[in-house]
């Protein structure tokens, strides 16, 4: 296992620098500059602009550029933002415990809504639940998240008014009660990580529906049943635990997913995540933040598949994970 | 009588239409014996079992009529809290393919134990020193490790082995072992067989065994019953029914045996097939492939003929009012 894990984390290292190369060219060679901003403004002459272009290193051809960040970037060091004039690293960690906390929340909501409505419509198949759930399931896979989020807003903040649109929480609340905080907090990030886990958790419904169906079939849950087992334990206990086995892999694939759609859903909820940094780090070609952003993206899609190749060997003891990273 | 079932009649309601995968059955099983019921694949044999576990998959199963007694309580009366008490604990059924009747992400000690757990009420430490007790029982060597593998890291002989001492765990009175050995090689069917007649002994419990194998019946079964297309047509003792068959089926399934027919010529087949269930003949099933048939064959559906000494014969040839 441990083996694995190492052997695993190796190869991943490299796949992660190898992606980050690609997205260094790919940023340097498209239109645009850093320094837009600065031209034909008042106050700012076009020496001074040339002086920051020194500065930053963007004057040098894109071959050095590079060299010298492989070399700070083995070192630890992800530079300095252009555009907020600030270790890349300070920006990042501010924005990564509010990326995790947001898809975090929408996972564990996909996960258990998801499973959950699988595991119902399974049992209880062609009736009138299952059918109403099918539904709605592919409905809510099929909206665009963005479509989604501003309907929430419309109706929830503007109609209603009882959820906030946007922020982490609320302005004013740093003299609050822990409590408070906390409340304040989770009402803020009830809107973004529904929509972040709702269109999984349709899919994760369907899917475990489908799994489930299957095992059902299987003769070891007659074999449950004739042991004098009640139905709750036979579907709880025998069958979740086989049924689960494929939905791990789905778990670990959608993690790419969330992140992806947390880009849209911080940026429609103004949530300071690393989404809206990519974002807005792109259009302002902070080269140095979107390289930093996408590291950092890219050791957790490698962690949450990891994890799921474990949880997988974990829950079906046919298989175990040092067989599968040789053979 | 342990268990008496009587005029059970299992019906599927399938698109084509109804079909009586059991139509109304009858026999008894005394306490300690061995009935041996047989017959070819689709004649009704398994659901047999699973109605008399209440396990018949409903939809689209289900038991339409009779009853089945054990020790004189009609269990099809039972709502289905009690029946559970019943299952595994007092009836317990060993089924055909040990691997895909284990759980395989459980092992094997994990779900002996969980019968136990659930009819005898033991604690964690308890009910399993009785697990490996009973893994023992069923002559598994080793079984303080085997108790914790999985059934895919045994062979088949030893995962039917883990499916007897599961179904044995709780002593049950009566345990159906529906093919118990068709999946095995044939040289762990002999085990297989001789570990159930020990327990049989041991135990004192009644067996309902089911299989097409005739060389099975005979070693096992007091009592053998045959069936065909959801009807028996032959009920007698053991002994009787090797020596004396009587109904044209039960006589051609013997010729068909190596044993029975005569060196160095090729063996005797039953012609044809059986009949679709949708669509059963009016008179005796057997009659398109019997080569003993009568006119009054085709018309009119023979009743089960008493010939003394408890056997009974379903053919018109034993119809001594017209004979």
């Amino acid at each position: 296992m441990r083996r694995f894990i190492i052997k695993r984390l190796m190869q991943s290292g490299l796949l992660i620098f190898l992606v980050l190369t690609i997205t260094f060219f790919l940023l340097h060679f498209a239109p645009g500059d850093p320094m837009a901003k600065y031209y034909n403004r008042t106050g700012i002459s076009p020496e001074t602009v040339e002086m920051m272009r020194v500065k930053f290193g963007l004057d040098k051809p894109v071959g050095e550029q590079y060299i010298k960040w492989v070399a700070s970037f083995i070192r630890g060091d992800f530079g300095f933002s252009i555009h907020y004039n600030r270790p890349v690293r300070d920006i990042i960690f501010e924005a990564i415990p509010n990326t995790l906390r947001l898809t975090i929340a929408a996972l564990l909501l996909y996960i258990v809504i998801g499973i959950s409505l699988g595991i119902f419509s399974a049992v209880k198949k062609d009736t009138l639940f299952d059918k109403v759930n099918t539904v709605i399931a592919l409905f809510l896979y099929s909206i665009p998240s963005f479509w989604l989020s501003l309907m929430l807003i419309f109706l929830f903040s503007l109609k209603l008014g009882i959820l906030p649109s946007s922020h982490m929480q609320s302005i004013g609340m740093q003299g609050a009660g822990w409590f408070e905080l906390l409340c304040d907090r989770a009402r803020h990030l009830v809107m973004p990580a529904f929509v972040l886990g709702v269109a999984s958790a349709a899919g994760m419904a369907r899917y475990m529906r489908g799994s489930m169906l299957d095992v059902l079939r299987e003769d070891y849950i007659r074999t449950a049943r004739a042991k004098g087992l009640e139905n709750k334990s036979v579907i709880l206990k025998h069958a979740f635990r086989n049924a689960a086995i494929p939905v791990v892999t789905i778990i670990g694939l959608s993690i790419p997913f969330l992140l992806g759609g947390a880009v849209v859903v911080e940026k429609i909820f103004s949530w300071p995540g690393m989404g809206r940094l990519a974002v807005d780090a792109i259009y302002a070609r902070d080269y140095p933040i979107v390289l930093a952003v996408n590291f950092v993206v890219g050791v957790m899609v490698i962690l949450g598949n990891l994890m799921a190749d474990i949880g997988y060997a974990l829950l079906d003891p046919r298989i175990t994970v040092t067989e599968r990273s040789e053979g | 009588m342990l268990l008496k079932v009587n005029n059970l009649e299992t019906i599927f309601r399938m698109a084509r239409g109804e079909v009586r995968a059991v139509d109304r059955i009858s026999f008894n099983i005394k306490s300690g014996k061995t009935l041996g019921l047989v017959g070819e694949s689709g004649c009704g044999k398994s659901v047999t079992a699973l109605s008399i576990m209440r396990l018949v998959p409903d939809p689209p199963g289900k038991i339409a009529g009779g009853s089945i007694e054990l020790e004189g309580n009609d269990i099809l009366k039972l709502p289905e809290k009690e029946m559970r008490k019943i299952r595994g604990n007092e009836i317990s059924i060993v089924f055909q393919e040990p691997l895909s009747s284990l759980n395989p992400v459980f092992s094997c000690g994990e779900q002996v134990r969980e019968a136990i757990v659930l009819h005898q009420h033991l604690g964690r430490k308890d009910s399993k020193t009785e697990a490996i007790e009973m893994l023992r029982r069923v002559r598994i060597p080793d079984p303080e490790t085997r108790y914790k593998n999985y059934p895919h890291q045994m062979s088949g002989g030893m995962r039917q082995r883990v499916m007897i001492a599961m179904a044995l765990s709780c002593q049950p009175k009566l345990l159906i072992a529906d093919e118990p050995t068709t999946a095995l090689d044939v040289s762990v069917q002999a085990q297989i067989i001789e570990l159930l007649q020990d327990l049989r002994e041991e135990l004192g419990m009644s067996i309902l065994l089911i299989t097409h194998d005739l060389a099975v019946i005979a070693q096992m079964a007091d009592t053998v019953v045959v069936m065909y297309a959801g009807k028996i047509v032959e009920k007698a003792p053991a002994g009787k029914l090797f020596s004396d068959p009587s109904h044209p089926y039960t006589q051609g399934l013997l010729a068909s045996m190596p044993g029975y027919s005569i060196p160095g010529k090729s063996l005797p087949v039953i012609p044809g097939s059986v009949p679709d269930p949708v669509k059963l003949p009016p008179g005796c099933r057997f009659s398109d492939r019997c080569g003993k048939r009568i006119e009054k064959c085709f018309n009119e559906e023979p009743p089960l003929f008493n010939l003394g000494d408890s056997h009974f014969s379903r053919c018109w040839l034993h119809n001594k009012e017209e004979n």
